[in-house]
């Protein structure tokens, strides 16, 4: 086999194929710039291939909710534009709230996404019983949302593949990356079987960020979840809507197959390091026993099949989607909350940031991450 | 249970070995099963109220098994399916009464192996049942799945099923073989290192041949499809490979239940689970946990012993798993190294024997690289999630290259069997592509290892009792 890259240098070399990975080289691509989209396993195989598949905006943070309304057209339109079909299922959101506290929570989380710009709603229980019949009983309030849904995490990077591949983009799979370096007035990648010299790289390696940045000299502080996903086996029809609670610490949702997936971000154990990570039980009984509380249908079924799967969290719980500083042409996106929901918008944006073209809303710097984490440090050395 | 020093999980003949020889050397041990007792497959006791009219040689084993396990006080947990294992280890099981957590430093995984079917039209008629399943069925109820049997695939459990369903009153129609005379011959000499086992099996064939049984060699189930009085069997010659030889030796078969196996596949959902190293070995059955003659794995405290290790069959899996139980007693300091040594020389002695023989029955089980290619497009491959070979080639073709991004792209293995019976089938068609099995890899193990009724795990509960942890951000 030749070796990839050869003397011909590309455009843009993308490290990580996940949603936002994926999302920036498509649109490089598709603008004519020459593509190369690494990764050290398979296309949206971690985060991208293994998440909840949810794209909701009852757990997305406000600041981000402009975000994945754009995110969730572009999810619910793909055949137009990516040119295959995600699989979205269009559905009803329901949020709940089982006791006081959870309901002052819930009224305040609803009032600050509807401020910024979500289309929520309170709900007596009553009115959430019509809107979701399978409900369990003891819930004191819920928000109603019309814009809501998921995909087949899965199926992710079956379509993305496809139109990569359609766009030109050279898909290295199973390659990690040892790092970049300058060379010239670019940067030249290596790793087993390739040696790839690229004008501008992309960093989107997820919960891998942390390491990458310091190929640049960058000490960036990536906290990385282990977020544990469990699914039932079919089921017949036991819910329409994509349920969550208002801690967020719950999503639930039927797919057509059947299947109830269960997630809400209930921690694992695992690292970066680790591929596969370990299941807490007692969290993965804490996070079934809310699921079938909230839906108590959910008691008929059998766990068929439990995971985990790594999100990237800043300090901020923000995103990192921008220029890398100090490096010229080298450019980060990840640690997105709800990521899954607006991936494919936020790698739009940053795709036409790296295209000399203006964002249509603004993107996430890390020099704000770097001016904090300096903060306590330069204090110290005043004193 | 806090105090435990070893946890077996599987009690058949590997499995209770090593629970046998760790409780004589002072372990506290507890011997786990989702079975109602002890045997494991090959020496399946009858249900409860069951009374076996004969007791065969096998029946006899699981007898002495049975009775050596009461009277050694070794602890069991019985109908306690596995479900969960974390590094440590502790051990989540349900059980009639609910669910249990163990906690143990060592575990022997002796969870024995599942059937290999190579799939063809009809494979998911009812009446057709695997030739592993159909040995359950004499062993445990002795029943039959219908009069008028054809027995298909290849190893010694055709000639074992065969000779079974004659005893039990059944008729078998013919044996359909996947080897040939010759290949049979070529394992005779390995047979013959075990005089006993060997005669075994001439004398089901001595009565096969009384009965005028005729064996098809070199041949295998084209389709079966159903017919107004049970099913129609369609055998056609093939190759050296399994692939047919076009249109060659076809014959049909007018039968009420067909038993069709493709030899066995190694149980590694523990060792997958608990991440230790695993390397592709065809002769053995498939993926196994790498490990040393004692049985360690890559995982500090984690053990296999018998077929889950490698196909080598029931006399190897006692001796596997008395060397098991003896490593565990050795590495917890219950013997000193001469000690260790002295107990472990005969038992290697007897292990490698009876190894010798398990291997030639792995040899002829072991699958064949024609076999995969001769399924049609349209045909199954994974009966959980509907996926028929077209749709596992479309995705090997849009860049699925390993077999868990196959699993994604297709659902293949998803299903409540966990990829048990399409993951060989899968794996071969992505080895097709990707260069060898190695490279097409193996599932990532998964919790539960077994599907988990969700009412009897998460019992009664109020929503104050939930540990609710911190809500995420706004």
């Amino acid at each position: 086999m030749s070796v990839p890259g050869g003397d011909r240098p590309v455009d843009a070399a993308v490290v990580g194929a996940g949603l936002m990975g994926a999302s920036v080289a498509l649109f490089l691509a598709r603008a004519g710039m020459r593509v190369a989209l690494i990764d050290r396993g398979g296309i949206c195989r971690s985060a991208s291939g293994v998440n909840a598949g949810t794209l909701t905006l009852h757990m997305t943070r406000a600041a981000l909710i402009p975000y994945a309304m754009r995110g969730f057209e572009m999810w619910a339109d793909a055949s137009a534009w990516l040119g295959h079909d995600l699989g979205v299922t269009r559905t009803d959101g329901l949020c709940c709230a089982f006791t006081k506290d959870e309901a002052a929570l819930l009224e305040e989380r609803t009032r600050v996404r509807a401020a910024a710009g979500a289309p929520m709603e309170l709900v007596s229980p009553a009115r959430a019983r019509a809107i979701e019949p399978g409900l369990g009983e003891g819930v004191r309030l819920a928000t109603f949302c019309p814009i809501d849904g998921f995909a087949s995490a899965y199926l992710t990077g079956l379509a993305y593949r496809q139109a990569l591949v359609a766009a030109g983009v050279q898909v290295l799979e199973h390659r990690p990356v040892d790092g970049a370096e300058p060379a010239g007035t670019g940067f030249r990648m290596r790793g087993q079987g390739f040696d790839i010299r690229a004008a501008r790289v992309v960093l989107a390696g997820g919960v891998w960020l942390e390491p990458m940045l310091r190929w640049f000299g960058i000490d960036l502080p990536v906290k990385v979840l282990v977020n544990q996903l469990a699914v039932t086996e079919r089921l017949a029809p036991v819910l329409r809507t994509v349920l969550t609670v208002a801690s967020g610490l719950l999503s639930l949702k039927q797919f057509s197959n059947g299947t109830v997936l269960v997630g809400g971000g209930w921690q694992g154990r695992g690292d970066r390091g680790h591929a596969t990570g370990t299941l807490l039980p007692e969290n993965l009984l804490g996070n079934l026993r809310l699921a079938a509380f909230a839906l108590p249908a959910l008691r008929d079924g059998r766990l068929v099949r439990a995971w985990l799967g790594l999100e990237a969290e800043t300090a901020d719980a923000m995103p990192a989607i921008g220029p890398v500083p100090g490096t010229p042409g080298a450019y980060v996106i990840g640690s997105v909350h709800s990521g899954y929901t607006s991936g494919p918008y936020m790698g739009r944006l940053l795709a036409d940031l790296i295209l000399g073209r203006t964002p249509e809303r603004p993107l996430f710097p890390i020099d704000r991450l770097l001016a904090a984490a300096r903060g306590p440090a330069t204090e110290v050395a005043a004193q | 249970m806090t105090d435990l020093d070893l946890i077996v999980i599987g009690a058949g003949p590997a499995g209770a070995s090593a629970a046998l020889e760790a409780h004589r050397l002072g372990l506290r041990c507890l011997l786990v099963d989702e079975a109602p007792s002890a045997g494991g497959q090959v020496w399946r006791a009858p249900p409860r109220g069951f009374v076996r009219r004969k007791a065969d040689v096998d029946a006899r084993a699981g007898d002495r098994l049975r009775a050596a396990l009461a009277a050694s006080g070794v602890r069991v947990a019985f109908e306690h399916p596995v479900w969960l294992i974390t590094d440590g280890f502790r051990i989540e099981a349900v059980g009639p009464a609910g669910p249990v957590t163990w906690r143990t430093p060592a575990i022997v995984a002796a969870t024995g192996a599942s059937e290999r079917v190579v799939p063809f039209p009809g494979w998911t008629e009812p009446g057709v049942i695997g030739l592993a399943g159909a040995t359950i069925l004499l062993k445990a109820q002795q029943v039959l799945a219908g009069e008028r049997a054809l027995v298909a695939g290849c190893g010694p459990l055709l000639p074992a099923v065969a000779a079974g369903v004659l005893k039990a009153g059944g008729a078998i129609e013919a044996i359909v073989d996947l080897a040939s005379r010759r290949d049979w011959l070529a394992v005779l000499p390995a047979m013959l290192t075990r005089p006993d086992l060997l005669g075994r099996g001439l004398g089901w064939l001595a009565q096969l041949c009384r009965a005028g049984v005729t064996v098809h060699y070199r041949h295998a189930l084209r389709r079966i499809v159903r017919t107004e009085g049970g099913l129609r069997a369609t055998i056609a010659l093939v190759d050296d490979s399994g692939a047919f030889v076009s249109g060659a030796g076809s014959r049909e078969f007018e039968v009420d239940w067909v038993a069709v196996g493709h030899g066995l596949v190694p149980g590694t959902d523990i060792t997958r689970l608990l991440g230790a190293e695993h390397r592709y070995e065809h002769d053995r059955g498939g993926w196994i946990a790498i490990r040393d003659e004692f049985g360690r794995t890559s995982v500090k405290g984690l053990l296999v012993a018998g077929d889950g290790g490698g196909i080598r069959g029931a006399a190897a899996a006692v001796e596997e798993g008395r060397l098991a139980g003896l490593a565990v007693a050795y590495d917890q300091g219950r013997l000193d190294d001469a000690a260790f040594a002295r107990a472990a020389r005969p038992i290697r002695r007897r292990m490698r024997r009876a190894a010798h023989f398990g291997a030639a029955s792995a040899r002829l089980m072991a699958l064949r690289p024609g076999q995969v290619g001769t399924i049609p497009q349209e045909t199954l491959v994974c009966r959980c999630e509907d996926v028929t070979r077209a749709e596992v080639e479309r995705a090997i073709a849009a860049g699925a290259d390993e077999l868990n991004q196959l699993k994604a792209w297709t659902r293949c293995g998803m299903g409540p069997c966990q990829g048990r019976m399409c993951g060989e089938t899968a794996a071969a068609l992505v080895a097709a592509v990707s260069g060898s099995r190695a490279a097409a890899g193996f599932w990532t193990g998964r919790a539960p290892l077994r599907p988990v009724p969700l009412d009897v795990l998460l019992g009664d509960y109020a929503y104050a009792d939930m540990p609710l942890p911190r809500a995420a951000p706004l």
